[in-house]
């Protein structure tokens, strides 16, 4: 493949501003799926993809126009992904950046946008839906313009719905963007920008070769893992798999590397022909570690092999999930859970519960602390529980929050950052209408609903994206909740000082309310270390009893008495206090329930 | 041929009106029928009496209202039964004439259970009882008049709208009348029934109101010299009765686990490791009667596991406990280890006696708990 006559992009957007509806319809445009296969957003292969109308998994596929090949590589929507939008970047020259015409710039336009020119590409601007009746296609392509310092007469229109303006795109496509610039003799490089994994054929990577070229049935090295394999077979999307001689300089496609562990290849590796190595890998690759940390226990103790099975088959195509085995007191067998932030956890909740059946009781989000003991050893704790007493000091991850909102909501905005201890950077005007506010917050305030708290605030007008901005000494405290004296050790949490009455008092009272009497009076108290900082009792059952047993109908009273002993059976057990499930998911919800 | 049991129950449905908190098997406005039912008890009866080991300890007449029984069919009926050491008789206030009282006497009744539930006319007409406080009152002057020296009176708290002072007053008129025995019943609204759905809200708010109903009851007639000798049934002590045992015998076989034969519709018998439900409709029963049948019975079949964890259910109820010998293994010890401690339960060991199990004041007004507690 003459390598002038290849192009490589993304499309990056806002959620729901149109990319792969845009992507969809550049399919049919260049024939690549014929009407009969053309499913709405063909790219989101899974279910929950489809219907949550977010991309997970970055994808690419290679369609032919003008005589050109087109490789779109697709990215994820979301900024739990945003090291996987980066390496998807990477492995472009451009990027087609879509705005809606009714909608504008937004946070996550931004951001991409920001990460598109920090990976040097050429940026096409391009404002969607102008269809709509609301739609304001000069405004929104004068923010574009704004945002990229290019000509706002450059920013193309189109509907990605009905088609209107899309040959346009792939037009500028060839003309704007450079063709790959790799060298065809060198040693081989090729960038791991994905992978997913199939049960028949192990690890597919997906590549885009740098320089040289890879074929089937070659020893081929990953640079930074040091992982070897022979490659099964090489091909490319269009959109389904189909298999090639060769992956030339520039060229986008998979390798089928017969490896078993999606962790032994991970993304942002370069590849290289183990016959003739590269010298240097490609520049970027990390590590990503998971920030966000929850335990799930099966609601039903006897589903957790189940539990542990489907976490094994989600880890398969998810390299980025970690988990380990923890045991709960109060909830019995479970696991500790790492995600990359919010949406990551929510979707390999739903998944479990949806494709594997399982109900599930997740433990409130926390965070990775960086925990230093008075002997100067240094910790990472992933679960409060383990938050030594002893501890000389406690850092906690930062984030840098792009937050773009309508100009009269910016004080509501400004006072919830400032309320979750945030530290005010910096303002800019996108637009007249519009602000974007730069703000570091410590990543436990996003997890503890800041998102819905925004939106609530904003009538839902706020948009937010925000990056990793690494780990700042705070004033942090765990929060034990005692039921009976024993302490729940599921209901621990780490939080700042200031913060530590007020949530300790609301999980208390809660828990008041949801715990059943018992037979003896119950003591319900938040403390940090010895020390109580609330406290409410569940008075002691004045009466139960079984009514009347009448006329010898000794079953009936009998069956009473089975049900209730059933009852009990459900309930956890926290020391003697028999507490019901319910009341764990009514205090882990307890964030929910704040936000009506 | 002759067999073992010493109690009969005998069920007799008809009532003037059915109250909205009853959920026993009741007849309304088929007065035509009750001579044909005796016809059809006496048959049953007949088909049954070899498992009775005659003469009886107990016959137990209840209903529905048995004294609402026209005269002649009621007299019929229990002269026709079996000799026994305990008749005793379910009676409604306004059923209860001088007549009728000597009736009862005659044909040799030991004791009335009268149905007064309430003395407050807004809470007998809550509960659709067809009496007023003075026919209570009135009834029970016309059974000691026919001298009945065993009158147990029933009583009801937890009734809508029923206050402290409400209970108190109750509590005050009842021990006015001295009776032998008192049975005082938590209602019970359960769930779907018409009386719930007009009362079960306000019953929700009173929730909390009521729960020192049942120990306020306890306090007062332990105060006034009854013994709490099972859950909800209370007795003189012999001392303040001319040292008599007061206690329901009929009822006693139920709570201590002996076997028992039930006759009439809706009745249950437990004979051995059987529970026989005889059929509640009466069309049925009294055709299969006609024809010389047994009416249909539904057969619960029970083991010595289930017997020994009803014995449990219902011997912890009683005051005197439960020996360790009638629970078997239905018995939690661990659970018994945690109750012991908690102060609900407690072992006593006679001079002679059995070890027993013993629920301490608050350990019975926890009863279901525990029991849920200490069943293995």
């Amino acid at each position: 493949m003459d390598q002038n006559r290849i192009r490589n992009f993304s499309i990056i957007a806002h959620i729901d501003h149109g990319k792969s509806t845009l992507a969809d319809r550049i399919l049919e445009v260049t024939n690549t799926v014929t009407g009969r296969d053309m499913r709405a957003q063909v790219l989101d292969s899974m279910e929950l993809e489809r219907e949550r109308g977010i991309t997970i998994k970055a994808q690419a596929v290679r369609v032919e126009w003008k005589g050109h090949v087109l490789n779109l590589i697709d990215t994820p929507g979301h900024v739990d992904f945003t090291y996987e939008v980066s390496r998807s970047l990477q492995a472009c020259e451009g990027a087609v950046l879509v705005v809606d015409a009714a909608q504008g710039v937004e946070a996550q336009t931004v951001a991409n946008a920001y990460l598109a020119i920090e990976n040097n590409l050429e940026l096409l601007p391009v404002v969607n839906k102008i269809d709509l009746p609301q739609a304001d296609p000069e405004g929104a392509g004068r923010e574009l313009a704004e945002l990229v310092g290019d000509d706002p007469e450059r920013a193309l229109r189109v509907s990605a719905k009905t088609g209107q303006g899309v040959e346009a795109v792939l037009d500028a496509i060839i003309e704007r963007i450079p063709a790959p610039a790799g060298d065809p003799d060198a040693p081989s490089r090729a960038l791991v920008f994905d992978s997913s994994y199939d049960q028949y054929r192990g690890v597919v990577a997906f590549v885009r070769v740098i320089d040289g070229d890879f074929h089937a049935r070659e020893e081929v090295r990953a640079m930074a893992q040091g992982t070897r394999f022979e490659t099964e077979e090489v091909g490319f999307f269009s959109p389904t798999m189909k298999a090639a001689e060769s992956l030339g300089v520039g060229e986008v496609g998979y390798i089928v590397t017969g490896l078993k562990d999606v962790a032994k290849l991970r993304v942002g590796d370069t590849l290289t022909s183990q016959a003739r190595p590269a010298e240097e890998p490609l520049p970027g690759y990390k590590d990503v570690k998971p920030m966000v940390f929850a335990a799930l226990f099966p609601t039903d103790s006897d589903e957790y092999p189940q539990l542990r099975d489907a976490l094994e088959r989600l880890k398969l195509n998810d390299g980025s999930l970690s988990y380990e085995p923890e045991t709960s007191q109060a909830l019995g067998f479970g696991f500790r859970c790492g995600f990359l932030g919010l949406l990551h956890m929510e979707i390999v909740r739903e998944r479990l519960e949806r494709e594997f059946d399982l109900d599930l009781l997740v433990t409130a989000p926390t965070v990775a602390y960086l925990v230093e003991t008075p002997t100067g050893e240094r910790l990472e704790v992933h679960n409060p529980a383990d938050m030594p007493e002893d501890r000389e000091r406690v850092e906690e991850p930062y984030v840098r929050a792009s937050i773009v909102v309508p100009k009269d909501g910016v004080g509501q905005v400004m006072e919830l950052c400032n309320d979750r201890r945030g530290r005010f950077d910096h303002m800019e005007y996108p637009s007249t209408e519009r602000v974007l506010l730069i703000y570091e917050l410590p990543l436990a305030e996003i997890v503890f609903d800041f998102y819905d708290q925004l939106k609530s605030r904003t009538k839902g007008y706020a948009s937010f994206d925000y990056d990793l901005a690494g780990f700042r000494e705070g004033q942090l405290v765990r929060l034990d909740v005692l039921v009976g004296g024993e302490p729940v050790d599921a209901l621990s949490l780490v939080l700042h000082r200031d913060e530590a009455y007020a949530r300790g008092r609301a999980l208390v009272d809660r828990l008041r309310e949801e715990i059943p009497r018992q037979m003896f009076d119950v003591p319900v108290q938040a403390a940090i270390g010895s020390r109580i900082i609330a406290r409410e009792t569940i008075k002691a059952k004045r009466k139960d009893v079984i009514a009347k047993c009448y006329g010898g109908d000794i079953s009936r009273k009998r069956k009473l008495l089975e049900k209730q002993k059933a009852g009990k059976k459900r309930m956890k057990q926290v020391g003697a206090v028999e507490v019901p499930q319910e009341a764990f998911l009514a205090v882990l919800n307890l964030d929910e329930g704040s936000k009506k | 041929m002759t067999g073992s049991v010493r109690h009969l129950y005998v069920h007799v449905p008809f009532c003037a009106h059915r109250c909205g908190y009853c959920d026993f098997v009741t007849v309304v406005g088929r007065e035509g029928l009750h001579g044909r039912y005796v016809d059809g008890l006496l048959a049953e009866l007949e088909l049954e009496r070899m498992v009775l080991a005659e003469p009886l300890e107990t016959v137990f007449l209840g209903g529905g209202t048995p004294t609402f029984t026209e005269a002649g069919e009621l007299r019929r009926l229990l002269e026709a039964l079996p000799p026994a050491g305990e008749l005793t008789v379910e009676a409604n206030p306004e059923t209860v004439t001088p007549e009728l009282a000597r009736l009862l006497r005659e044909a040799g009744v030991t004791r009335v259970s009268l149905g007064a539930q309430t003395f407050r006319p807004d809470l007998l007409r809550v509960l659709e009882r067809q009496a007023g406080p003075d026919d209570v009152r009135r009834a029970f002057y016309h059974l000691r008049d026919a001298s009945f020296d065993n009158i147990s009176l029933d009583l009801l708290h937890g009734i809508p709208g029923q206050s402290t002072s409400d209970l108190e007053l109750d509590i005050e008129e009842a021990l006015a009348l001295a009776p032998e025995h008192v049975s005082y019943y938590e209602l019970e609204a359960k769930p779907g029934t018409r009386f719930t759905h007009a009362h079960g809200a306000e019953l929700a708010r009173q929730a909390e109101a009521m729960e020192g109903y049942f120990e306020l009851v306890i306090e007062r007639l332990t105060a006034a010299g009854f013994r709490w000798y099972e859950t909800a049934n209370f007795c003189r002590l012999p001392e303040h009765a001319q040292g008599r045992d007061l206690r329901s015998r009929h009822n006693l076989a139920y709570w201590l686990g002996r076997d028992y034969l039930g006759l009439g519709i809706g009745a249950v018998s437990t004979l051995g490791m059987e529970r026989l439900r005889t059929t509640p409709r009466l069309n049925a029963y009294l055709a299969a009667l006609g024809r010389g049948e047994a009416p249909t019975r539904e057969v619960e079949q029970l083991d010595a596991r289930i017997r020994a964890d009803e014995r449990v259910m219902l011997g912890l109820r009683l005051d005197t406990g439960l020996p360790f010998a009638d629970a078997g293994a239905s018995l939690d010890r661990a659970a018994l280890g945690r109750l012991e401690r908690l102060g609900l339960a407690t072992r006593r060991v006679g001079a002679d006696g059995p070890e027993t199990l013993v629920l301490t004041p608050r350990g019975r007004r926890l009863g279901g708990a525990v029991t849920a507690e200490l069943l293995a």
